[in-house]
């Protein structure tokens, strides 16, 4: 497995260097690295840093970059494995929504692919959900209780799903990509040898091959990228909340609801000994339609209050950039961006954030961006479907005073 | 107390686009970085090494470049640094980069604490952390914000959840992935770069650690990348003008009329 240059057609035109992202592909002098003559001086070297990412294939005006993929076989007989699972994750006995939401495009693509929907609940007394995900669209749910599942901790969670899959295997298994999320399924696919790809922000069904087309943004959100799972089941992916919508729930909808008994004794090394809730996120940034956050352009912490009023107003929730954090304005979970987190509201207000690339990485996929800020020239305005040239003191006041109207 | 933290060196990726006519990447001058998360789990490394008098050592995959990151490493005061290179390490994704650095671990021997950042920046998964823990069979707490105690046998931490955080103990050895609010990583001294630039990173290669051939690189992964494209463009926005309660009135009244607001 490498990728090949052609010599033969190799005109060391050296289109390809920039287009590698890795920095691994040189231009050399054919004569110095003794190759047989050629009417071109220069040749294209891929470097030992290559990551086989293939990016240079298609950026070769003469097709003289190829890559040489080793075949690989079957880890598993893939005719054995079927059905869609969404794993319903739940908090204190309660379902989180992102759940929902899986279970809504998983029943698109169980259709598309001829196969059942199925809802796995772990957890300590929490059956009485299990209506609550057929009601969301599952077709089956199987439950697994014990004390140790109660509140997430990987091992007994992973002894728990690991098993299950190896009893019913299912072809696809969603996760949310959530703190919890992220940390099972990589788990899971750690243990069972299977791909697992994050924050994957559309899924499709490639009928023809049977594969889950799991997408997702690479690099940032600079670049997407379309990955498969051909050899290895189930095909794992995670997505984050608010990529999906969750169908209506429909009462007079009917399903299966399985206890499965783990055959062992779950164990974990680690305990949970609180759990403590933060008072200041109302509400979660990762969950929240709307979100208002503030930036350098605010100041002093004192006005910082005015980001919390319009989001009041607004019935949304606090964010911040990283200057606001920085200069310790509010605390680091409210921060938004590379370094923080990651979201995708219906509506981002940005209040006197100038929008550097890093503060853009973690807010471009909101629906509706709107941003206020005294500089015209601000980046965040490139990024903005609404945006305000002017002073956040005297904008912001007049749009609460618009609100309450 | 023997402690491993495990490093990437990334492409600062905010530099790397994508063209939309050719679909191809185009990078203009990127820089390779320690991947930011990474230097916080170096800091609070260092940090536990200071106070309990281990062994730090810093862990890493890649091509023979990836050399310089360890370097810097060292240079913040790491006891040495480890790169798996070997040509077969190519084209792995998480899974044979988790299994790969796993054996690494195993090559050092006894590791009382394993220490990762919550993601790398260039693929933003946050899967290599936890999976390591998978293979070498240990507890793992992932996305620490702070840690409250520590001591040869436990540790005490902080998970930061969406909404709050829980308060996790664990025995070691164990894994963690930290956030950046754990701290703030230190520069490197000049001391530290004299050091630096004499010490010898150690080079494991796939023989070197014993690792099975289908399990690592491309061969190893079970994903594959199918294509790649640009994400679609955002409409060029628009700008609304006048004083400002005129601009709040047109801009209220736009995202009613759009079905933002209800």
């Amino acid at each position: 497995m490498s990728i090949k240059v052609d010599l033969e057609k190799c005109t060391g035109c050296g289109f390809c260097v920039n287009y590698c992202p890795f920095d691994a592909i040189s231009m050399r002098s054919r004569q110095e690295d003794s190759l047989p003559a050629s009417r071109f001086r220069r040749y294209a070297k891929i470097e030992d840093s290559c990551n086989l990412c293939g990016a240079c294939i298609d950026s070769c005006p003469l097709h003289a970059i190829s890559m040489e993929r080793a075949e690989k076989k079957e880890r598993v007989p893939l005719k054995d494995y079927k059905d869609l699972w969404v794993f319903a994750e739940q908090r204190e006995g309660k379902i989180e929504e992102v759940s929902y939401e899986l279970l809504g495009k998983g029943r698109e693509l169980a259709d598309k692919r001829g196969c059942s929907l199925v809802a796995v609940l772990l957890g300590d007394d929490i059956s009485s959900e299990a209506e609550k995900l057929i009601h969301a669209g599952a077709d089956k749910v199987f439950f697994i209780e014990d004390p140790l599942l109660a509140n997430f901790t990987d091992e007994p969670y992973t002894q728990a799903l690991s098993w299950l899959i190896e009893e019913e295997k299912p072809e696809i298994i969603l996760m949310g990509a959530t703190t919890i999320g992220r940390a099972f399924a990589s788990r899971v696919a750690a243990k069972i040898w299977t791909g697992l790809t994050a924050d994957c922000t559309e899924l499709d069904i490639d009928t023809e091959r049977g594969l889950l087309l799991q997408t997702r943004p690479a690099f940032g959100g600079n670049i997407m990228a379309t990955i498969l799972t051909e050899h290895n089941r189930p095909q794992m992916a995670t997505v984050r909340y608010k990529v999906f919508k969750p169908l209506k729930s429909d009462p007079s909808r009917k399903g299966e609801v399985i206890e499965k008994k783990y055959p062992g004794k779950l164990s974990s090394r680690t305990s949970i000994l609180e759990i403590i809730k933060d008072t200041t996120q109302e509400i979660n940034l990762s969950e929240a339609d709307i979100i208002v956050a503030g930036g350098r352009g605010l100041g002093k912490p004192e006005n910082f209050k005015l980001v919390e009023e319009l989001a009041q107003a607004l019935g949304g929730a606090v964010g911040a950039s990283r200057a606001a954090v920085d200069a310790d304005w509010i605390p680091y979970a409210h921060q938004v961006g590379q370094t923080g987190r990651t979201v995708a509201p219906k509506l981002y207000i940005a209040l006197g954030i100038s929008g550097a690339i890093q503060h853009q990485v973690g807010m471009r996929s909101a629906g509706t961006i709107i941003a206020i800020n005294k500089d015209p020239h601000a980046p965040i305005f490139n990024i903005a479907n609404y945006g305000i040239v002017g002073d956040v003191f005297e904008v912001v006041p007049a749009l609460i005073r618009e609100l309450k109207k | 107390m023997k402690i491993v933290v495990c490093i990437k060196q990334v492409p600062d990726t905010t530099e790397v686009r994508i063209n939309p006519k050719t679909n191809t990447l185009i990078r203009e001058g990127v820089e390779s970085i320690i991947n930011p998360f990474d230097l916080n789990a170096l800091e609070e490394g260092l940090r536990i090494k200071e106070k309990m008098n281990g062994e730090l050592i810093a862990l890493s995959m890649g091509p023979p470049q990836a050399e310089s990151a360890l370097k810097e490493a060292i240079a913040l005061g790491c006891d040495s640094g480890i790169l798996l290179t070997d040509r077969a390490f190519a084209g792995a994704d998480t899974w044979a980069t988790s299994y790969t650095l796993s054996r690494g671990i195993r090559r050092i021997g006894e590791v009382d604490l394993i220490i990762c950042g919550k993601q790398a920046i260039d693929g933003d998964t946050a899967q290599v952390g936890p999976s390591i823990a998978e293979m070498l069979d240990i507890p793992c707490i992932t996305y620490v914000r702070k840690i409250e105690e520590i001591d040869k046998s436990n540790i005490k931490a902080q998970r930061m959840m969406e909404g709050g955080y829980h308060l996790l103990e664990s025995s070691l050895p164990a894994l963690i992935t930290v956030v950046k609010e754990i701290n703030e990583p230190r520069l490197p001294s000049l001391r530290g770069k004299m050091r630096a630039r004499k010490e010898e990173i150690i080079k494991y290669s796939a023989a070197d650690i014993v690792c099975e051939i289908d399990s690592i690189g491309q061969m190893g992964s079970p994903t594959v990348v199918e294509k790649i494209f640009a994400p679609p463009v955002r409409d060029k926005g628009t700008m609304i003008k006048g004083e400002p309660s005129e601009a709040a009135a047109k801009l209220v009244s736009e995202l009613k009329e759009k079905g933002v607001l209800l």
